[in-house]
């Protein structure tokens, strides 16, 4: 009888010492390490090589400022494309191949996000640096960090071959996409879900020489596509494009071809590859033949009101299924349907989450704050969208009047293609030669 | 008098876009300052938690690179020099001997290397390591878990969103500074 207890005790401290073990996997020496005599052994230290050393990033803000200016100067001082095309070169192998294309302003947008709104993650100096410069730029220059600065930009700008017109109505219509997307992108940087844009980059595979097969594709698409129409990223999906676009509107300087002189030939609008040309205001849209209707005005603010509480509405909607992007949320919700028995089999997610044992009601809740955060965030993303399409309607109606052809203050990259074609600047240039000469 | 109209209209543009910049400039500045007061601004990279790891083996392949930038570590000190190695040989081997059929490693990146008896040495090669992790099972399993993931960072490029951290199940990796860039296991169970 005593025995069978001993035997039994010793089953059950075995089976506890198993679970033990098994629940409590790590650093547990069940072969304690050996004693070696010594001079006879010795250990190697496993390697921790570091990581790219601190010093690079100043070089990397310093040289985003010199080619920043250089950029800015080449496009409205020297107005020459060839300088800017040697420049968009060493964009592409600098800031692409070299760095690696890590962060990038366009990225950073995200950083910044989650910075603002998630108090344990802080912006490193040189993100924020990266995310500031351009905009300021921008403020003063126009778009010049799109012409030769952006690996992106810059890997699209080379390729283009035979660039198509995209109909004006068309163009204005996809140019609300990068806001949305920027909207997205905001909403789940925020939420601290994903980092959208680093997760679509269709070119970073490219400077990386690798990637998963489906962003190479993507990426590869997106540059063939980009031989016909003229940086389609750029102008139809870019998030840091739609901030540069608004901040060029206002920008101090701007690409500018002749003013007034303007022979209205037509040449710049045709050499433009990416429809960034303004055209004349045609002669039916007028002032005098359609004068500004109080009425048009009153129903368009009205429109653009329920434009932008229908989208707040549906933004609400959406956040539920937004959500399911954050880790947290799909967590929970396959914790969920694992205990109701809906799925028998266990996720790597789930398994590691049973593994260590966390508590499910903390998951659930901290799933439904997160959704909670969906549901606010949604409704300004939705009211945000409404605006953008509210305000695109604004401005097709409320026009700026222009007798001549110029550069689009919004949409114009700088990238200098313009002034080789403009008549009246070839033969300024042509004077200024000429008194150089008589000198 | 049409000129006059239009000079007007120029000028009050100008003056609207001078303070919608300048009203940019102070925003872009209020943020900055804003972000600027948070404590930590050293530049992060990324590392993976070994107490979190469950060793799923996405690492060897949802990294940008090829192979892998996460590479197996065996931490010497906590390592039990094993003649049998439940990191390196398969359950059941034939022989405990270093042919291809007995090793759990796909690449065959664990170097033998025989001590004084009855003890063996457990290098990683990581030129032939992928991150599979496959040691790491076993040797968390049965032995001490002196076998764990690391991001390499002689490798690793430092994605902005890294694609691997994107689909960790056990959420295992995490920023941290670039100038302490590794979280070792400890023979305390800690990582460090």
């Amino acid at each position: 009888m005593g025995m069978n207890l001993r035997a039994k005790l010793i089953v059950i401290i075995s089976v506890a010492a198993i679970f033990f073990n098994f629940s409590e996997v790590f650093g547990i020496e069940r072969f304690p390490p050996p004693d070696f005599e010594p001079g006879t052994y010795t250990m190697p230290t496993p390697t921790k090589p570091p990581a790219r050393a601190y010093y690079w990033e100043f070089i990397d803000m310093f040289l985003l400022v010199a080619v920043l200016s250089l950029a800015s100067y080449f496009a409205l001082r020297l107005r020459s494309r060839r300088h800017l095309f040697w420049l968009t070169l060493f964009s592409i192998f600098y800031f692409g191949f070299i760095r690696q294309g890590c962060v990038c302003p366009i990225g950073s947008i995200q950083n910044v996000t989650l910075a603002l709104f998630n108090n344990n993650y802080a912006v490193p100096v040189s993100v924020m640096f990266f995310f500031l410069m351009p905009l300021v730029f921008t403020l003063f220059f126009g778009r010049t960090f799109c012409a030769a600065v952006c690996p992106l930009g810059a890997i699209q700008d080379i390729v283009v071959w035979k660039p198509i017109k995209i109909k004006p109505w068309i163009e204005n219509a996809l140019r609300i996409i990068p806001f949305v997307y920027l909207g997205l992108a905001v909403l789940f940087a925020a939420t601290g879900s994903a980092f959208l844009i680093c997760e679509y980059d269709p070119f970073i595979s490219f400077y990386r020489l690798g990637g998963s097969v489906n962003m190479l594709m993507l990426g590869g698409i997106f540059l063939l596509v980009g031989m016909f129409v003229g940086r389609p990223y750029c102008r139809f999906f870019c998030p840091y494009g739609a901030i540069l676009s608004l901040l060029s509107r206002i920008s101090k300087w701007n690409v500018y071809l002749t003013g007034e002189d303007c022979v209205r030939c037509q040449i710049c609008d045709v050499a433009c590859p990416y429809g960034a040309i303004a055209t004349p205001t045609p002669e039916s849209q007028q002032p005098e033949k359609t004068p500004v209707n109080i009425g048009n005005v009153l129903a368009l603010t009205l429109i653009t009101v329920v434009v932008v509480v229908a989208g707040a509405a549906g933004g609400g909607k959406l956040s539920v299924a937004f959500s399911k992007m954050n880790r947290t949320v799909s967590l929970a919700e396959r914790i969920a349907a694992e205990e109701s028995g809906k799925f028998k089999d266990q996720t790597d997610e789930t398994k590691a989450f049973r593994q260590k044992g966390g508590s499910i009601d903390e998951l659930y809740s901290e799933a439904l704050k997160v959704r909670d955060r969906f549901a606010f965030g949604g409704a300004i993303f939705g009211g945000f969208v409404g605006l953008v399409i509210g305000l695109k309607l604004m401005g097709a109606l409320f026009a700026t009047q222009r007798s001549i052809y110029e550069p689009d203050r919004a949409s114009c990259v700088a990238c200098g293609r313009c002034y080789a074609y403009c008549p009246k600047e070839i033969i300024r240039v042509r004077n200024l030669q000429k008194l150089v000469q008589k000198k | 008098m049409a000129e006059d109209k239009q000079n007007d209209i120029s000028n009050r543009r100008q003056f609207i876009w001078s303070g919608l910049r300048g009203a940019a400039l102070f925003v872009f500045g209020a943020v900055t300052t804003l972000l600027g007061l948070q404590s930590r601004k050293e530049r992060t990279v990324w590392q993976i938690d070994p107490n979190k790891c469950i060793a799923c083996s996405k690492c060897a392949t949802e990294c940008v690179l090829t192979p892998s930038a996460v590479k197996c570590v065996n931490y010497f000190p906590m390592c039990g020099y094993c003649d049998l190695c439940t990191g390196y040989f398969e359950p059941n081997p034939n022989a405990l001997n270093t042919a291809a059929e007995n090793q759990v490693c796909p690449t065959g990146a664990i170097i033998r290397r025989a001590l004084e008896d009855p003890y063996f040495e457990y290098k990683i090669d990581e030129n032939l390591c992928i991150g599979c992790g496959k040691c790491v099972v076993g040797c968390v399993l049965f032995g001490n878990g002196s076998f764990f993931l690391q991001v390499r960072h002689d490798r690793c490029v430092n994605c902005n969103e890294c694609s691997i951290a994107v689909v960790c199940p056990a959420d295992a990796f995490v920023r941290v500074p670039a100038s302490s860039p590794y979280l070792f296991k400890t023979r305390e169970g800690s990582a460090s």
